[in-house]
């Protein structure tokens, strides 16, 4: 080590200057997608960017506004990448770009340039999962290999999938602003869906890596965590700052139901087997986070235009709500699941609203009720619900062929171990077993 | 501004099936919206096909030119018509396949043309 004495260590000032890099990556982005009108240019002057600051901030020290010196120097850098191409049209371009920075487009109330990309990136016209991608290599600044690990897939499918969203971006003229009032519930309920996504990728984790690949060890399984944990964080982080910008009913809605999702992770596994709301340590949840959510539930009942995130997050501000399982205002909660319904008639949500119905009216008619349900023989937590429901009617034969089928959909380890756990408690009646 | 391809997909079986009332009302929806199109500035071409079995396939890449009856693929739904229009942004070009798929009461496929044309003098 022959670094000098004065300067700070070279891994924790460059560990520094990659966190005030992710940190401000999508405004950085943002700014020069707005100048440029070009994603492939501004990745790669934000790069270059990066490499400068490795050279001289730790020696110089981080400037006083990180994020004004990226955008200058991501900018230049791009101008002299313009310039290089050579091409005449290119450099008088260039030189119009240099001087002539056009002011924000008047866009609404609101404008910012991570604004217009997010709604970039989440564009009707490209596939839910180009838009998931997109959302966190441009606006969260994850690399292309993390995005590839959080979600499973291999890297050269995430790069052709992020390649050919950017070239479509690029060719078919998707805009890069907010849209006009008319369109805006629509197109922000993409957006939304997106970070819903991330965040659900990152905490429900169901994919073979975290259950254990063929083959797989403990530490593929450990090397793969910590990104997928990330993904609630970026989830959390994106929402923010969209509530920051666009603090629209449904934003809060959605950040209120991260946050109080999210408050209730550490609870949600011990020892490796999924504990369920009614069994959690409630000492165990993020009380501060619980308290933002429930304060942006409260912001939303002021403003009185529910929808989908704002009811499933006052759902859950009842759940943390209550000090003991026990307390839980059941019938509140099967009263905001009949609103989210007439929202959202789909299975999914009658499946869940039967589960509260069976705390209130008991699990007979719960599971009358989901029992009727069409269309779910695939989905692993309608015969979870059912194992549940026939297990507290003592028909324990019946719970166990439920348990069976609900272990044989799932590959989430804890859930597995949840379930597996559950089956062996039951007493079935000897003789009773239906036919396998 | 980009030149889009706005292209109708049809099911000739279905089309065939409608009566000429449907048809009428199909045409005169399509004329208003080219008529809107023109109005705007949005127009460049469009046509409407004769049936995929009018079709002919040639291939020059041999020695001589092979041709072959029928379309180029077959399929239940064919290449029915087509828009050309210049519009600013994907968006716009949507709104247009929009009220163009309305019209025409099929789906329509919208794709950018590969560059701006060259500007006139």
């Amino acid at each position: 080590m022959t670094e000098p004495d004065d300067a700070p260590g070279p891994g924790s000032a460059a560990a520094e200057v990659e966190r005030v890099y992710r940190a401000e990556y999508g405004r950085l982005i943002a700014a020069l997608v707005r100048r440029f009108g070009d994603i492939d240019l501004a990745e790669d002057a934000a790069a270059e960017a990066l490499v400068t600051a490795l050279e001289k901030w730790p020696a110089g020290g981080v400037p006083p506004n990180p994020a004004a010196w990226l955008t200058t120097t991501a900018a230049n850098r791009a101008i002299d990448r313009i310039r290089r191409e050579g091409k005449r049209d290119a450099k008088q371009r260039a030189a119009a770009m240099a001087y002539d920075d056009t002011p924000h487009e008047p866009v609404g109330p609101v404008s910012d340039d991570r604004l217009r990309l997010i709604f970039t990136c989440c564009h009707p016209a490209l596939a839910p999962e180009a838009r998931v991608a997109l959302t966190l290599r441009l606006l969260g600044g994850l690399t292309v290999p993390e995005i590839a690990r959080a979600f499973l897939v291999a890297e050269t499918t995430m790069a052709q999938r992020i390649t050919r969203a950017k070239r479509k971006i690029a060719a078919a003229k998707v805009p890069y602003r907010v849209p006009a009032a008319e369109d805006l519930p629509e197109r922000l309920d993409a957006v939304l869906t997106v970070l819903f996504l991330v965040f659900n990728e990152g905490y429900l984790a169901s994919g073979a890596g975290t259950a254990g690949t063929a083959g797989g060890s403990g530490a593929s399984g450990e090397a793969a965590e910590p990104v997928r944990a990330d993904l609630t964080a970026e989830a959390i982080r994106l929402a923010r700052a969209l509530h920051e910008l666009l603090p629209e009913p449904e934003t809060a809605g959605l950040l209120a139901l991260l946050l109080l999702t999210e408050a209730r992770r550490e609870a949600r596994v011990r020892d490796g087997v999924l504990v369920t709301l009614a069994d959690q340590d409630r000492g165990g949840w993020d009380r501060e986070l619980i308290a933002e959510g429930h304060a942006l539930v409260r912001e939303c009942l002021r403003i009185n235009r529910p929808g989908r995130f704002q009811l499933l997050a006052a759902i859950n501000a009842v759940h943390t709500d209550a000090p003991a399982a026990a307390d839980t205002d059941w019938g509140q909660v099967v009263a905001l699941y009949d609103r989210l319904a007439r929202l959202d008639p789909s299975p999914i949500v009658a499946l869940n609203r039967a589960i509260a119905v069976a705390e209130v009216d008991g699990p007979a008619v719960g599971l009358a009720l989901v029992d009727g349900l069409p269309g779910l023989e695939g989905y692993h937590p309608w015969h979870a619900t059912r194992a549940d429901l026939l297990r507290r009617l003592g028909r324990g034969a019946e719970a166990a062929a439920a348990y069976d089928r609900a272990i044989q959909g799932t590959a989430n380890p804890a859930e597995r171990a949840y379930l597996t756990r559950r089956r062996g408690e039951l007493v079935a009646p000897p003789g009773d077993a239906p036919e396998a | 501004m980009t030149q889009y391809l706005l292209s109708v997909h049809d099911d000739p079986e279905a089309m065939a099936a409608l009566t000429p009332e449907v048809m009428q009302e199909m045409f005169a929806a399509v004329d208003t919206f080219n008529e809107k199109l023109m109005a705007e500035g949005a127009w460049v071409f469009a046509g409407g096909l004769q049936p995929a079995g009018t079709a002919s396939v040639v291939d020059g890449g041999g020695d001589r030119p092979v041709v072959t009856d029928g379309p180029y693929l077959e399929a239940k739904e064919y290449l029915g018509g087509f828009w050309i229009i210049e519009a600013p942004d994907l968006d716009a070009a949507l709104a247009w396949a929009a009220a163009g798929s309305r019209a025409c009461r099929g789906k329509v496929e919208v794709r950018p043309f590969q560059e701006e044309p060259p500007p006139g003098d």
